[in-house]
């Protein structure tokens, strides 16, 4: 194996073989061929212990929070808000009502658009975003300006998909309200320098939110180290359940917004009248939450936490090594994306078969990774290309699957040529 | 080669390096661009129809996109050429229907001669739009569509 040669493996902390036990569904087969899962930054899969905990829960300790007087709804309210716990102490938010849950990223952004946003920003105002966002981080961003007057502004990048911090700051001025930014781009895995971003924000007396979507699941987080005042993560891409999510915000700024969706829970008293809200962060979760994909948040959390995020992240940069050598030495495939700082994603070309075609092919040798432009338009923009192929990697992929994927690779060039 | 499924055969792979029909028409009589959002595919048709005879006298494409895409739009423009418009529909609709596996060339009737290939699409749900673009497109230019044709 490479490994002995580059001494990888050894220098890991984490027993991959035993780790991959803990994923039920790495050892099914597709296309008859062993699954090689390399769509980690799309979607992560679940531990049996999330499966296990959340058909435990339902089956045994369901009930609606905050709202019934009984056992049953007790005890969920109980373990809802211990998981919102769990959260606070993951991104290091100094108290768990910082924390409010969303569907994922997507709304969490939403929700501070339309929340924060659409309270603070004006005409004339201007908002910075970079040129690598996810469709997720532009969209809410444009709808607001729009309706607003306000103006977009955008940090470019530089040909490794770096951002240039000087361009950074000759945009921001005393008009700039807000700055967005990705922590890591999902199309490129560049590792955004936040800290630098935040503290430059904060001086030009903007707010920064950081959409840690890609972030979260691969490196420590501390959202007080930062400084910044929001962060906002998904579930289903840290080994959780799909339709969870949140938004970590500095509970002035909760305080100081008003409620996104309406209705009921997040209310303090209605009359035909008038209604006045509840406090943060029940003022931001109108409706029956997803109760059980919360709970099952909180056990991956454990999860990972017990794995360790700095194993993770080390093992994880070791596979990128090893990943970016191996298909660096495949004659007609470029590399897109070579940031010094730079998560374990790989978004690439071949010269001779377009990305959609290299991802069915490769699905064929049971290997999935994500071919298209990862709804990150303006990125594939900036570097001249249609789409991608992604390999996104996580601490439960090894490197045998990368020689894999780097076998089945120079397979679709032999024939595309 | 292992790839054994009816994806990539060698047609496919031969109109993906070298597409028929790969260029503009100067004076078009229609043209339409179409794009299929999830993947980017961005393609536009030309036409030069002579509208007396009801006949499609030219036909091309140019534009980006995968392998199926290309295949499947240089694969028209051949089999299209020459073709009335009334015939050209009903390939239109009776490709539309293959590759969303509504009809099966083997046991029922068709005019798809060798467009019957792309069969095989209809056991990849995500690539169907990719082999019915060019399709789209070309019905929307002759529809006169001004707007963009879109799979979405």
């Amino acid at each position: 194996m490479p490994d002995s040669n580059t001494g990888l493996a050894t220098k890991s902390a984490l027993d991959i073989e035993k780790v991959r036990q803990d994923f039920p569904v790495l050892s099914q087969t597709v296309h008859g061929k062993p699954l090689v899962y390399l769509d980690n930054a799309a979607t992560t899969h679940k531990p049996q212990c999330v499966i296990e905990r959340v058909r435990e829960f339902d089956a045994e300790q369901y009930g609606t929070v905050r709202r019934g007087s009984y056992k049953m709804s007790e005890q969920a309210t109980l373990l809802y808000e211990e998981a919102r716990q769990k959260v606070a102490d993951f991104v290091g938010a100094p108290d768990r009502k910082e924390i409010v849950f969303t569907s994922g990223t997507t709304q969490a952004i939403n929700l501070v658009a339309y929340s924060y946003g659409r309270k603070f920003v004006n005409a004339g105002d201007e908002i910075i975003i970079s040129n690598i966002e996810h469709h997720a981080n532009i969209v809410p961003w444009q709808v607001l300006c729009e309706e607003k007057g306000a103006r977009l502004r955008v940090i470019p990048v530089n040909d490794d998909g770096e951002l240039i911090m000087e361009e950074y700051e000759k945009l921001l001025n005393e008009k700039t309200r807000l700055v967005a930014v990705n922590h890591i781009s999902n199309a490129l895995g560049t590792i955004n320098p936040v800290k630098e971003i935040i503290r430059k924000g904060h001086d030009a007396g903007a707010k920064v939110l950081i959409d840690g979507a890609q972030s979260s699941p691969h490196m420590k987080i501390d959202v007080k180290d930062l400084d910044c005042d929001f962060y906002t993560f998904s579930g289903h891409k840290m080994y959780a359940p799909s339709g969870i999510g949140g938004v970590y915000g500095k509970m002035d700024l909760w305080e100081s917004m008003g409620p996104y969706v309406t209705g009921g829970d997040m209310i303090l008293q209605v009359t035909l009248e008038k209604t006045t809200y509840a406090k943060p962060p029940a003022r931001f979760e109108a409706g029956t939450p997803p109760i059980t994909q919360v709970i099952g948040l909180g056990t991956a959390i454990d999860y990972i936490t017990e794995i360790g995020l700095d194993n993770i992240f080390e093992y994880e940069m070791s596979l990128l090594d090893y990943a970016t050598r191996l298909l660096g030495e495949i004659d007609g495939l470029r590399i897109i994306g070579n940031a010094r700082e730079k998560a374990s994603i790989i978004s690439f070309v071949l010269d001779v078969a377009h990305p959609h075609d290299v991802s069915s092919m490769l699905d064929q040798d049971g290997i999935a990774v994500r071919g298209g432009h990862h709804c990150a338009q303006p990125t594939m923009i900036r570097f001249g290309v249609p789409a991608t192929t992604r390999a996104s990697m996580a601490f439960y992929n090894k490197y045998e699957e990368l020689d894999a994927l780097a076998e089945s690779i120079r397979k679709v060039i032999k024939l595309f040529s | 080669m292992s790839y054994d499924n009816e994806l990539y055969q060698q047609v496919i792979l031969d109109h993906n390096r070298n597409p028929k029909n790969f260029r503009e028409i100067k004076n078009a009589t229609h043209h339409c661009h179409g794009i299929n959002p999830l993947c980017g595919d961005d393609m536009t048709v030309y036409m030069e129809v002579d509208s007396e005879q009801g006949v499609i006298r030219d036909i091309s494409f140019v534009g980006t996109g995968c392998a199926i895409s290309k295949a499947s739009s240089s694969m028209m423009t051949a089999y299209l050429k020459g073709r009335s418009l009334e015939e050209s529909r009903v390939i239109f609709d009776e490709f539309h229907k293959m590759v969303l596996g509504e009809l099966d060339p083997e046991k029922q009737e068709h005019h798809l001669g060798k467009l019957k290939l792309f069969r095989g699409i209809r056991d990849y749900p995500s690539r169907t739009k990719c082999a019915s673009l060019a399709w789209h497109t070309m019905i929307g230019a002759l529809d006169k569509k001004t707007e963009e044709i879109s799979t979405e």
